[in-house]
């Protein structure tokens, strides 16, 4: 039947049908939704009542003011000082990996696992090697000979909670890091690494003016993923910790969860969600802005 | 130079023997702890293997209690539906995009691409409501149409693969009589096999590893799937970990197993998922 309607009466339908329905989903589940965050974010809605009050900045004056709000950035840094020492960990593997080097693929299937294990299991395997009591890092701690050390409270203390969970990240997360950083290394040719042996440069000369320029872009890339993950962290602290003790590992995404389902204070829910959106859209531009002015 | 070599050879190995150490230490804790009875786990040290690795009660126990046949169930109804709306939908999409010329392609494709900025977890405030006015709280449905509607994953391996089929191909098969339709499922989508398979992995493991949209979207017991149920049974035997070992076991093994079997197809998708 389709056979016999002319080519271009084919492509209009064609067309029609393949491309409505995810250009309604898209449209449905990102970009209403941002535009519905924006108008809500300047309003008093809290989720039920038909009737919501335009109240102006309000909201987003409450979001910058309030310590309670803002001030849980504070505990992000951790995972984003984390972060980073994760990247330099990661590309530090990736050119292990890619030097001569025994059972390389069995490495690289080893150290990328944490990565497809489930986020809930993975965070009360920590929950374990962290407890105070029974745990097996304290355990460790103590044979080694560190008494005091063993003692500590990972999840306890408000000062080390932080980075005691972003370390968790670093467990899921450096191998899929290193493994992009890897493939961006297997696309350097060896040309140029053989021209420089020739003209006589060592390691490390090799790693800063040959390996390191040609995968400038994907450091960036991953910096990015590592700042914009930082600012949404959520699972880990949600899961392990609640937040506790007494707040001190809360993230702005338990926040702003909270403030919706719990307070029921969409209005304020909204303003801090745009403002995270701002905050990542900043550091996307920042990343685009330096790459740009790099090419030139 | 030759010292030089064989120190950094040291340190290649030394480091990778302790990265090796890092990473397995946790996994083999839960391993040796499932399978110890209470009075084993009271006896001994934490590190300590157990008297015999065929002491399974732990494991029977953990997946009745944390009702687990549920979980599963529920967690394979949700991937197996998803996968099959985000195959067909994206693949159609991109045979649209990537094979014809038509107005507004540019904006479209840029729209689509734009979108991965927006982070997710910012917009659930709204979704909620979106998916709460569609009736689809409390529903398996609820999360299939938020994973179908706002990733598009499949939509960048598709669209990077779909160039790469020669169109000489369409053109014959639309010169032996055959439709545009036809030429889509009969051509194009088997010729798309190895980006459905890896976009069939990623989602698998990206959907059975998430905890937030279940969470919020299917709160009653009877919808649970495996990270709620988890998160459910860990409140309820908090301490006892010889328990809780069992179940994270049971819980971290399906993806592993995919992993161990599949591992082209996630290397493969990692990295062009990053190149884009």
């Amino acid at each position: 039947m389709l056979g016999k309607m002319s080519l271009r009466s084919q492509k209009r339908l064609l067309l029609f049908s393949f491309v409505t329905v995810p250009l309604l989903l898209l449209v449905t589940f990102a970009y209403y939704p941002a535009m519905e965050l924006i108008r809500l974010s300047f309003t008093n809605w809290n989720g039920i009542s038909a009737d919501k009050a335009f109240i102006g900045w309000a909201n987003y004056k409450e979001v910058f003011s309030n310590p309670d709000i803002f001030g849980v950035f504070r505990n992000n840094v951790a995972y984003f000082v984390v972060g980073i020492v994760q990247n330099i960990v990661a590309i530090y593997f990736a050119v292990v990996l890619n030097s001569k080097l025994k059972g390389k693929k069995f490495f690289r299937l080893l150290l990328f696992l944490p990565y497809i294990l489930n986020g809930v299991a993975v965070a009360y395997l920590f929950g374990y090697v962290f407890d105070t009591t029974s745990g097996s890092l304290n355990y460790l701690l103590g044979q080694l000979g560190f008494d005091k050390l063993a003692e500590t409270s990972w999840l306890g203390n408000t000062s080390i909670v932080n980075y005691s969970l972003a370390s968790i990240g670093f467990w899921r997360f450096m191998g899929f890091n290193m493994v992009i950083y890897l493939a961006a290394l297997q696309s350097i040719p060896n040309d140029l690494y053989e021209a420089a042996s020739i003209d006589g440069a060592n390691g490390w000369q090799k790693f800063f003016y040959i390996t390191m320029p040609n995968i400038y872009k994907i450091i960036e890339l991953n910096l990015f993923l590592t700042v914009t993950g930082a600012l949404e962290v959520f699972d880990l602290p949600f899961v392990l910790t609640k937040g506790g003790p007494g707040g001190a590992s809360e993230t702005f995404v338990m926040k702003i969860i909270e403030t919706a389902f719990q307070f029921n204070n969409y209005g304020l829910a909204s303003a801090m969600s745009v403002v995270l959106l701002l905050f990542v859209i900043i550091v996307l531009s920042i990343q685009r802005y330096l790459l740009n002015r790099k090419g030139d | 130079m030759g010292k030089a070599s064989r120190v950094w050879s040291f340190v290649k190995y030394l480091s990778i023997a302790i990265a090796v150490f890092v990473i397995l230490f946790p996994p083999y804790i839960i391993v040796v702890n499932a399978f110890k009875t209470s009075e084993e786990f009271f006896a001994k040290t934490a590190i300590a293997l157990p008297d015999s690795f065929l002491h399974i009660d732990n494991f029977i126990q953990a997946f009745k209690k944390a009702n687990m046949p549920i979980a599963f169930g529920n967690t394979l109804f949700i991937v197996g539906v998803t996968l099959l709306l985000n195959i067909l939908i994206g693949s159609a999409f991109c045979y649209a995009v990537g094979r014809f010329q038509f107005k507004f392609k540019g904006m479209l494709v840029g729209l689509f691409l734009f979108a991965t900025i927006i982070p997710q977890i910012t917009t659930q405030v709204v979704n909620y409501k979106t998916i709460q006015m569609l009736g689809l709280t409390n529903n398996l449905m609820g999360p299939v149409l938020l994973y179908v509607g706002a990733d598009i994953l499949q939509i960048y391996i598709f669209l990077q693969f779909i160039r790469n089929i020669p169109y000489e191909l369409d053109e014959s098969a639309m010169l032996e009589g055959a439709s545009l339709f036809r030429v889509f499922r009969s051509i194009i989508f088997p010729l798309l096999g190895p980006a459905t398979a890896t976009i069939v992995i990623l989602k698998t493991i990206s959907i059975y590893n998430d905890m937030f949209v279940p969470y919020l979207y299917l709160p009653r017991p009877e919808h649970v799937v495996v990270s709620t149920s988890l998160m459910r049974f860990f409140s309820i035997n908090s301490g006892d970990w010889q328990m809780i070992s069992s179940a994270i076991l049971i819980i971290m093994i399906p993806t592993a197993i995919l992993y161990l079997f599949l591992q082209k197809y996630i290397f493969a998708g990692v990295t062009s998922g990053a190149v884009k």
